[in-house]
């Protein structure tokens, strides 16, 4: 299909049928990560350094394995050296080296008959440490005097005289800056700070793994990508990727926090020295959040010119982000081009620096960057049309980008729907409810790049003229789904009579992983490829029993039909009939196709919401809230709608609640969810949404992926309209009670 | 640790395991019987992904040892559907699409059973507030609400 044949006439695409992994998601049959068990099975369990920094001095383990039943321990020494880049810090991090570098870094792990017996063991590792002084808060490791977490670690992009914990540095903007803040009438500056959050995913990492002493191996694993996981895993442990045979399971929730390994080598390596026995790790709550996954911590910088009627003369940015004690790991590479995408502006200078602290490793979390870019440069837009007068949806129109427009990160946009957004904002009935006192509303918009990627899909016509599809990206938020609707439309077929299975990596090419919004945007393209593909052997079989020309057959409602008049006349031959008799006219019939998918189209939402404010507490209930999004197209509107729904809740807690609070001594002080206070049902209203859909031309269906941009624009929407609420403006998340009571006191004072 | 005997009815099902004294129920729900539809989030009985009933109550599985299982009866989501049939609440989950990753979901499913079985008419804030123990990390809860309210309203349609 050409982009101007696409229409709103689909047969299934835009429906609502039950996902296929429902009644097994309702009954507890699927299986998670922690549900796989292998005859002869151990139980594995992690030692985690309780210092934030120290060096390692000695591991003795004799204890645990004097234990009966205590079968292996492995520490850093058993893993092959000379690693480099990348492969060395997932080494680094899947266990300690030299030195231990935030409270919860894995120093050793063992394998044992039961749980409770690893755990057990576990304990009577001895691991003898010397404390060395850390530090956690960005601004605080760029300090002078600062504990050196990496000697040298820096590249070439960090100038001179920077603290050695600066480690990458960035900056790139166009037109003059200095002469677009001249031109306007008001110039603010604000400096923003967000701590550090988690994904939250439900499910704990999980993973079996068995590998014999020929190095091959097997992993059942709980991942959002499992050839991911089989490159970083075979490059940790020395072995060859083909000699890795990982299959994924359904996954409890991901987020970008399962894009990467954390502990899944180690699996293998006690299998190994275990006799090739498979070993079962599963991860507590406090491991998760001590030890995986969250997101960098940020410290902005924003300075932005306006005109009296809202016109955005000019804007700069400096953000300063720590991702943990591994270069490459703060996303200021994403942070920077997402922070000031939505607009067409003249001039723009974007800086930033990446800084080691004594932190996790931080990981992928939906739209990574993004959301604190969007607190720092909405958060300081809003600032200006309040002192303006002007309301916040009308300024954002004013300087909105749109097809045509130059990026602030430099490509040009192709047809993209923000300004439909705003317009969907301006007109919804949440936008015109009259607040009461202590209320207050909130506008802002967000954007995410979404991303299309290596993908690799086989589709194949079973006997009975059923279809089953092949994919490799893990389904967690109901894509099986949406690429069966893509694959029955474009087949003509039913969407009962397409199954969609995930398959293990030894089944299809290489695949990235469910990320950057991929999944049903790229598997899906390449699943109509797929489908094209089979489409078009289907005709050559019913022109061959016709005796006609390929050419003469076209396709159309699940059958081959011939041609026009001048093919001759023959009843339409189904998709049935052409599978039942395959075996006959010439063999097995399918389609592949693999790529790296092009044709991405960028995802923006525009964000309402309302709020009450209890004075005397600081505590915000949420009154409503609205996200509109465009979708490009809606395959299955209500997993998109989902996904606008997660996104925001996850914004809202990122925005109230969460934060990662690490004491003086560097640990981590929160690390069960009692504590990590995710929103709870009783925290949040409905969320209405509204699906935009401007097609993406780059898609056959139009879709441009949907899972990131929702989680960006709570965080200023939220800041405006606690300001509006309070009279105080709270630049430093989270917005927690006592920090809202102490803004408004201190509101009152001045 | 010496390991205790356990004799105890899961679903109907009269079923004996051996526990260690610290392995929680919900261990020995999914390690002694396979009955791994019951998940573990936290083990800290913050999220209710582990819930389950224990003689009619509804409980945090990581919070009650599996030797207090002995003679109990015990409820989990695999208990859910009866002869093939989904549960009212099991459909319109599916239908209302008020599950993404899925990991959530039996222990939401357990414990909206379990306020529907003594309010069959709870309002969106008793629904909320009830299933305030359970996390869910996907869905921002909208369409979970939503399913529990269609579900209690087919049900008092039928009774």
């Amino acid at each position: 299909m050409a982009k101007d044949e696409i229409t709103k006439g689909y047969r299934l695409v835009g429906t609502r049928p039950n996902r296929p992994d429902g009644l097994d998601k309702v009954t507890g049959r699927a299986r998670y990560g922690a549900d796989f068990s292998l005859p002869g099975m151990l139980w594995a369990a992690v030692v985690r350094s309780p210092h934030a920094h120290a060096k390692i001095k000695r591991i003795d383990a004799s204890k645990a394995l004097a234990l009966d039943g205590v079968k292996a321990v492995v520490t850093r020494a058993d893993l092959p050296t000379g690693l480099e880049g990348e492969d060395l810090n997932l080494q680094e991090n899947t266990l300690a080296g030299e030195k231990a570098l935030y409270d919860g870094h894995a120093v050793a792990a063992v394998a044992a008959t039961s749980q409770l017996l690893a755990q057990d063991a576990a304990r009577l590792i001895e691991v003898e440490y010397e404390v060395l002084p850390h530090v956690t808060d960005v601004d605080e490791a760029m300090k002078p005097g600062a504990p050196v977490i990496r000697e040298g670690a820096a590249d070439y992009s960090v100038p001179e005289g920077m603290h050695p914990n600066v480690v990458r540095h960035m900056e790139f903007g166009h037109g003059d800056v200095e002469a677009g803040f001249a031109a306007a009438d008001i110039v603010r500056e604000g400096t923003y700070k967000t701590e550090a959050t988690h994904q939250g995913y439900i499910e704990p990492h999980a993973c079996v793994g068995q590998m014999g002493e020929d190095g091959r191996g097997e992993m059942w694993v709980c991942t959002q990508g499992h050839w991911y996981i089989r490159r970083m895993s075979a490059a940790v442990l020395g072995i060859e990727a083909a000699n890795l045979r990982v299959t994924p399971s359904e996954i409890g929730g991901g987020f970008g926090g399962k894009t990467t390994i954390f502990m899944e080598p180690l699996t293998l390596a006690l299998s190994k020295k275990a006799g090739g026995r498979p070993v079962k790790l599963v991860m507590s709550r406090a491991e998760v959040l001590r030890a995986t996954g969250p997101t960098a911590s940020a410290s902005m910088d924003v300075k932005i010119g306006m005109k009296k009627d809202g016109t955005v003369t000019a804007g700069q940015v400096m953000f300063r982000m720590q991702g943990g004690a591994f270069v490459g790991m703060s996303p200021i590479g994403e942070a920077l081009p997402c922070a000031f995408a939505c607009y067409d502006i003249p001039a723009l200078k974007h800086e930033a620096v990446e800084v080691l602290a004594n932190r996790p490793k931080a990981a992928a979390y939906r739209a990574p960057g993004s959301p604190m870019a969007a607190f720092a440069v909405e958060s300081l837009m809003d600032e200006m049309c309040r002192e303006l007068h002007l309301d916040p949806i009308e300024v954002r129109l004013k300087n909105a980008a749109k097809e045509g427009t130059k990026s602030s990160y430099g490509p040009i946009y192709n047809r993209i729907g923000l300004v439909e957004t705003l317009e969907a904002a301006k007109a919804h009935p949440n936008y015109a409810i009259r607040l009461g006192p202590n209320q207050g509303r909130g506008v802002a918009s967000g954007f995410w790049f979404n991303h299309g990627g290596e993908t690799s899909v086989s589709l194949a016509i079973g006997e009975d003229g059923t279809v089953q599809v092949s994919i490799g990206t893990p389904d967690i938020g109901g894509s099986r789904a949406s690429i069966a609707l893509m694959t029955a439309e474009t087949i003509g077929i039913p969407y009962e009579n397409v199954r969609v299975n995930v398959v293990e990596t030894g089944a299809l090419g290489v695949n990235e992983p469910t990320h950057g919004s991929r999944a049903t945007f790229a598997s899906g393209k390449a699943a109509v490829e797929a489908a094209r593909q089979a489409i078009a052997e289907m005709c050559r079989r019913a022109a061959a029993e016709w005796e006609i020309e390929p050419e003469a057959v076209e396709w159309k409602d699940g059958a081959a039909q011939p041609a026009g008049p001048n093919a001759g006349k023959f009843p339409p031959m189904t998709i049935a009939e052409i599978g039942a008799k395959m075996g006959g006219t010439g063999g097995p019939i399918s389609g592949h196709h693999e790529t790296n998918a092009g044709g991405v189209g960028a995802s923006f939402g525009t964000h309402v919401v309302d709020v009450e404010v209890d004075p005397e507490t600081g505590r915000t209930t949420v009154l409503r809230y609205l996200v509109v999004q465009d979708a490009g197209t809606a395959i299955h509107p209500a997993y998109v709608e989902g996904q606008y729904q997660g996104g925001a809740a996850q914004g809202i807690g990122w925005a109230l609640n969460e934060e990662y609070v690490y004491g003086s001594d560097g640990r981590l002080q929160n690390t069960v969810f009692l504590d990590y206070r995710i929103p709870v049902a009783s925290d949040l209203p409905m969320i209405d949404t509204v699906i935009v859909e401007v097609p993406n031309p780059g898609h056959p269906y139009g879709v441009r992926g949907v899972g990131e941009t929702g989680i960006t624009p709570p965080l200023p929407a939220l800041a405006a309209a606690i300001a509006e609420a309070t009279g105080a403006r709270l630049r430093s998340l989270p917005m927690s009670p006592p920090k809202v009571l102490a803004a408004i006191k201190a509101k009152r004072q001045a | 640790m010496k390991k205790v005997h356990v004799t105890t009815n899961v679903n109907g099902d009269q079923v004996e395991f051996l526990a260690d004294p610290r392995e929680t129920l919900l261990d020995c729900l999914r390690n002694h019987l396979d009955l791994t539809g019951t998940k573990e989030g936290c083990g800290t009985g913050d999220c209710g992904a582990c819930s389950v009933t224990l003689d009619g109550t509804l409980v945090c599985s990581c919070l009650v040892l599996g030797v207090e299982a002995e003679g109990k009866k015990i409820e989990t989501i695999e208990g859910m559907a009866s002869d093939g049939e989904l549960h009212p609440l099991q459909r319109k989950f599916i239908e209302h699409a008020a599950l993404q990753c899925g990991f959530c979901t039996p222990g939401i499913l357990v414990a909206a059973k379990s306020l529907l079985d003594t309010n069959p008419d709870p309002s969106e804030s008793e629904i909320r507030f009830w299933l305030a123990g359970n996390l869910c990390r996907c869905t921002g809860y909208d369409k979970i609400v939503r399913a529990v309210q269609d579900a209690a309203a087919e049900m008092r349609g039928a009774a």
